[in-house]
C-alpha cells in the first residue's frame, strides 16, 4: 500500500512521550497544580504516550512481517 | 495582551514543532502514491476500515466541536449527549447498514454525484453549489475561531495564526491529496484524545469524582441564576436537571435547561438534523467512500461510532466539571468571563449607581451598564445590584459587578488546561486543540476540491479533459480553497452579523436534505423533478418558518421571525430543532407528492445498486456475527445502555 500510518504515529508518540518523561523527570510534581496529593503528570502521561507510540509501531513492524 | 494569558517553554513549542513536522511529513511521503486524480480525490479507494473510521470521525471533530461541546456541557449539562447518543450513533448505525451499499456500490465519487446519478443534474447542482459553498466558510469559521483563541491566549498574531495554519494544511493535502487528509486525521484523532484526557482526569480528580460533581450540579439547578444560567432570580430546576439526561426532557421545556421537548429533541435533532449531517454530507461520507472494499466502507461508520459512544467523557464532562469547580467554594475557579478592565470598571460603578438612583427598570440599566462596560450582563443580577447599590462600597460593587458578566462558555476548555497543564502537558493540549482545527479544515478543503473537480468543473464546465487534467485542477482549486477560507475567515471576524445570516442559510440548506436522500435510496418511484422540486421546498419552508417563528427572549431580525411571530418557542435549540423536522416534513411531502405525478426518467436498470429495492441483497461471504447490520444491532444496545445509565 505505501505507507502504513502507524509507523508515523507510533514515531510522533514515542518521541512525544519522551519529551513528557524528560519534562516530567527534570521538573518534578508541579505543586501548582491544584491536585492533591500532587502527580507528575508529564511523568506518567510521558510514559504512557511512549508506550502507546512503541504499541503502534510494534503493530505496523508486525503488520508488514505478516 | 490579554494578562490571563500562558506562557509556553521551549519544550511546549518543541511539542508544537514536532506534530507539525510529522503532518507535512506524511504529506511529502505520500506525494510518490499521487498519480491519478483518483489517488488524488478518492485515495485509491485502497484504505483499511480502521484508518476510515477514525478518519470519519475526525474531519467532522473539529475544535469548534471541541470548544462547542464543553461549552454545552457547562451550559446544559448532560442533555448534551443527546447529541451523540439519541443524534450521531443511531444515524452512523444508519448510514452503514442501509446507505453505504448506494454510495460506495453506486461507483459514485461523490454524494452530489450519486444525486446526479439517481435523479438528474439539477438536484446535484443544488447539492454540489450549496454544498461547495457551505464548506469553504465552515472551514472560514473554524480557522478565523482558531486564530482568535491563538491570539486571546497566547498573545499570537492573529493574522500570522491564520496564515501559518493554513499554510500547513496547504502542504499537505496538496502534496498527498485525500490520503494525507485521512492519515493526518488519524494521527489527529489519537492526539486528541492522548492531550485532553489527561486534562479531564485531573479535572475530575480536582472536582472531587464524578459523585462529588453530580452534588455541587444539583444545587447549581436549583439557583442557576447565581451561576449566569439563567436571566430570572427566581428560576429552579430539578436537582438532576444537569445530571440525567432524559428525566428534564420529559417533564418539559421549562424542566430543563435546554428548553426543548421530546418530540423537539427525538425527531428534529435525533432523526432530521444528525442523520442529515452524517447520512448526507460529503465531508464525513467522502472518508467512508475510501475504503478499500464495500465491507470496510460499511464498517467505517461502525468503527467511528464505537469512540464517538465513549466521546462525552472526554469533551462534554470538562464542561460539567467547569460548572461544578465553579460552585465549589475554595477552589478558586470560576467560569470564565470577560474581565473588565480598571477603567471601564469605573464607568460601570459610575453607571450602576446612576441607573439606581433614577430608579431605572433593569431594561435600561442593563442597557447602560452593557455599554459602558463593553460587555453583556445577567439581568438577573443586574437587578438584584439595582436593589444593593446605594449601601455598597465601591470595591464591593465592583466584585459583584465582575460577577454578573455573562459566561463565556466557548473559553471552558481553554481555561481547564491553564488550570491543570504544566509545562509539557500544556504543549500536548495546545497542539492537540490544533489538530482539531486542522482535521476539521482539511476535511473541509479535501470534500472542497472534489465536489468542485468532479461536480462543477469536470460536469459543467470542462467535460471530457484527461485525467492529468483534473489532477491539475484538484490541485489548483485546492490552493484556491484554502485562499477562500482565509477569506472567509477575515469576512468572519469582521461581520459577525452577516456570518450568522450565512450559517442560517446553511441551516435552512441541510434541514431537508435528508427526506430526499431517504426517498431517493429507498423508494423507487422518486422522480427527478420530485426531488428537485420537494428539495427546494423544504429550503424555503425552513426560511419561512424561520421568518415566523422566534424564540423566547430575542428580538425578530436574525433569530427569525421578522414576518411574524406566529409561535414562540422556549430557546433558540427548540427553534432550530422545530425548523429542522417542519422543512424535512414538507420536503419529503412535497417530493411525494410530486413523484407520484412526474414520471419517472430512469428505468429499474439505471437504478439497479442506487436504490434498495432494486438492488440484489449481498451475498453474506461474512459470518453473522461480522455482518454491518449485527454489529450496529450491538452498538445500539450499547448506546441504550448509555442513555439508561444516565437516564
Amino acid at each position: 500500500m505505501g505507507l502504513d500510518i502507524r509507523f508515523p504515529i507510533g514515531m510522533m508518540f514515542a518521541l512525544l512521550g519522551l519529551i513528557l518523561l524528560g519534562t516530567g523527570l527534570f521538573t518534578g510534581a508541579d505543586a501548582a497544580l491544584r491536585i492533591t496529593p500532587v502527580i507528575n503528570i508529564n511523568l506518567i502521561w510521558g510514559a504512557v504516550l511512549f508506550l502507546f507510540g512503541i504499541v503502534m509501531w510494534g503493530s505496523a513492524i508486525l503488520g508488514k512481517n505478516r | 495582551m490579554n494578562p490571563s494569558s500562558v506562557h509556553l517553554s521551549p519544550i511546549d513549542y518543541s511539542i508544537l514543532g514536532l506534530y507539525i513536522a510529522f503532518v507535512i511529513g506524511i504529506g511529502f511521503a505520500l506525494k510518490r502514491q499521487m498519480k491519478t486524480s483518483a489517488d488524488f480525490f478518492l485515495s485509491g479507494r485502497n484504505i483499511p476500515a480502521w484508518v476510515t473510521g477514525l478518519a470519519f470521525l475526525s474531519a467532522n471533530l473539529g475544535a469548534l466541536e471541541l470548544v462547542g461541546m464543553a461549552a454545552s456541557g457547562a451550559k446544559y449539562g448532560i442533555a448534551t449527549c443527546h447529541f451523540y447518543w439519541v443524534g450521531a450513533i443511531p444515524a452512523m448505525i444508519f448510514l452503514a447498514v442501509f446507505m453505504m451499499p448506494f454510495y460506495y456500490g453506486s461507483k459514485a465519487r461523490s454524494v452530489p454525484e450519486y444525486l446526479k446519478l439517481r435523479f438528474d443534474e439539477r438536484t446535484r447542482a443544488f447539492n454540489s453549489v450549496s454544498f461547495a459553498v457551505m464548506t469553504i466558510f465552515a472551514s472560514g469559521i473554524s480557522l478565523n475561531a482558531l486564530a482568535k483563541l491563538l491570539n486571546q491566549l497566547l498573545g499570537w498574531d492573529y493574522n500570522i495564526c491564520l496564515w501559518v495554519c493554513s499554510l500547513i494544511v496547504l502542504l499537505y493535502v496538496l502534496k498527498g491529496g485525500l490520503t494525507s487528509a485521512i492519515y493526518t486525521e488519524v494521527l489527529q484523532f489519537f492526539m486528541i484524545v492522548l492531550g485532553f484526557a489527561p486534562v479531564v482526569y485531573l479535572g475530575l480528580k480536582d472536582a472531587g469524582g464524578w459523585e462529588a460533581v453530580k452534588q455541587k450540579l444539583a444545587g447549581v439547578a436549583t439557583q442557576p441564576a447565581v451561576y449566569n444560567l439563567s436571566d430570572s432570580a427566581s428560576k429552579t430546576f430539578q436537582p438532576d436537571a444537569w445530571t440525567s439526561a432524559w428525566k428534564p426532557l420529559l417533564a418539559g421545556p421549562s424542566q430543563n435547561p435546554m428548553g426543548i421537548d421530546l418530540f423537539a429533541m427525538v425527531f428534529g435533532l435525533g432523526f432530521v438534523l444528525s442523520f442529515g449531517y452524517w447520512c448526507t454530507n460529503f465531508l464525513v461520507v467522502q472518508r467512508a467512500m475510501a475504503a478499500k472494499d464495500m465491507k470496510a466502507a460499511r464498517n467505517t461508520p461502525l468503527v467511528a461510532a464505537v469512540p464517538k459512544m465513549l466521546f462525552p467523557a472526554l469533551v462534554i464532562l470538562p464542561g460539567m466539571i467547569a460548572l461544578a469547580l465553579t460552585a465549589t467554594p475554595g477552589k478558586e475557579y470560576h467560569l470564565p468571563q470577560a474581565i473588565i478592565s480598571q477603567a471601564r470598571m469605573n464607568d460601570a460603578i459610575a453607571s450602576v449607581r446612576k441607573s439606581a438612583v433614577g430608579h431605572a427598570d433593569t431594561t435600561s440599566a442593563l442597557k447602560s451598564l452593557t455599554s459602558a462596560a463593553d460587555t453583556s450582563f445577567n439581568p438577573a443580577k443586574v437587578q438584584a445590584l439595582l436593589h444593593a447599590a446605594p449601601g455598597t462600597p465601591d470595591a464591593t460593587l465592583a466584585i459583584e459587578i465582575q460577577d454578573a458578566v455573562v459566561n463565556d462558555y466557548d473559553g471552558v476548555i481553554l481555561s481547564l488546561v491553564k488550570r491543570y497543564c504544566p509545562t509539557g502537558l500544556l504543549g500536548l493540549a495546545l497542539t492537540a486543540l490544533l489538530a482539531s482545527f486542522m482535521s476539521g479544515m482539511a476535511g473541509n478543503v479535501t470534500a472542497f476540491n472534489t465536489v468542485w473537480t468532479y461536480d462543477l468543473y469536470q460536469a459543467y464546465i470542462a467535460p471530457n479533459k484527461s485525467d492529468e487534467y483534473y489532477y491539475w485542477m484538484g490541485r489548483v482549486i485546492t490552493v484556491v480553497g484554502i485562499v477562500l477560507s482565509i477569506g472567509a475567515a477575515y469576512f468572519a471576524s469582521m461581520w459577525t452579523n452577516a456570518m450568522d445570516i450565512i450559517q442560517l442559510v446553511f441551516a435552512f440548506v441541510n434541514a431537508p436534505l435528508f427526506a430526499t436522500f431517504l426517498l431517493g435510496m429507498f423508494w423507487s418511484r422518486t422522480t427527478g423533478t420530485g426531488a428537485f422540486i420537494g428539495l427546494l421546498a423544504g429550503t424555503a419552508a425552513s426560511a419561512i418558518f424561520h421568518a415566523c417563528t422566534i424564540s423566547a427572549g430575542n428580538l425578530p431580525g436574525v433569530k427569525g421571525g421578522y414576518i411574524h411571530a406566529f409561535w414562540t418557542l422556549p430557546s433558540d435549540m427548540a427553534q432550530n430543532f422545530w425548523l429542522a423536522s417542519f422543512a424535512f416534513i414538507v420536503c419529503f411531502v412535497v417530493t411525494v407528492a410530486l413523484s407520484l405525478s412526474t414520471r419517472r426518467t430512469k428505468s429499474d436498470e439505471e437504478l439497479t445498486g442506487l436504490v434498495y429495492s432494486l438492488t440484489p441483497r449481498q451475498t453474506v461471504e461474512q459470518a453473522w456475527f461480522a455482518r454491518p447490520g449485527t454489529i450496529g444491532i450491538v452498538l445500539l444496545a450499547v448506546c441504550v445502555l448509555l442513555n439508561y445509565l444516565f437516564w
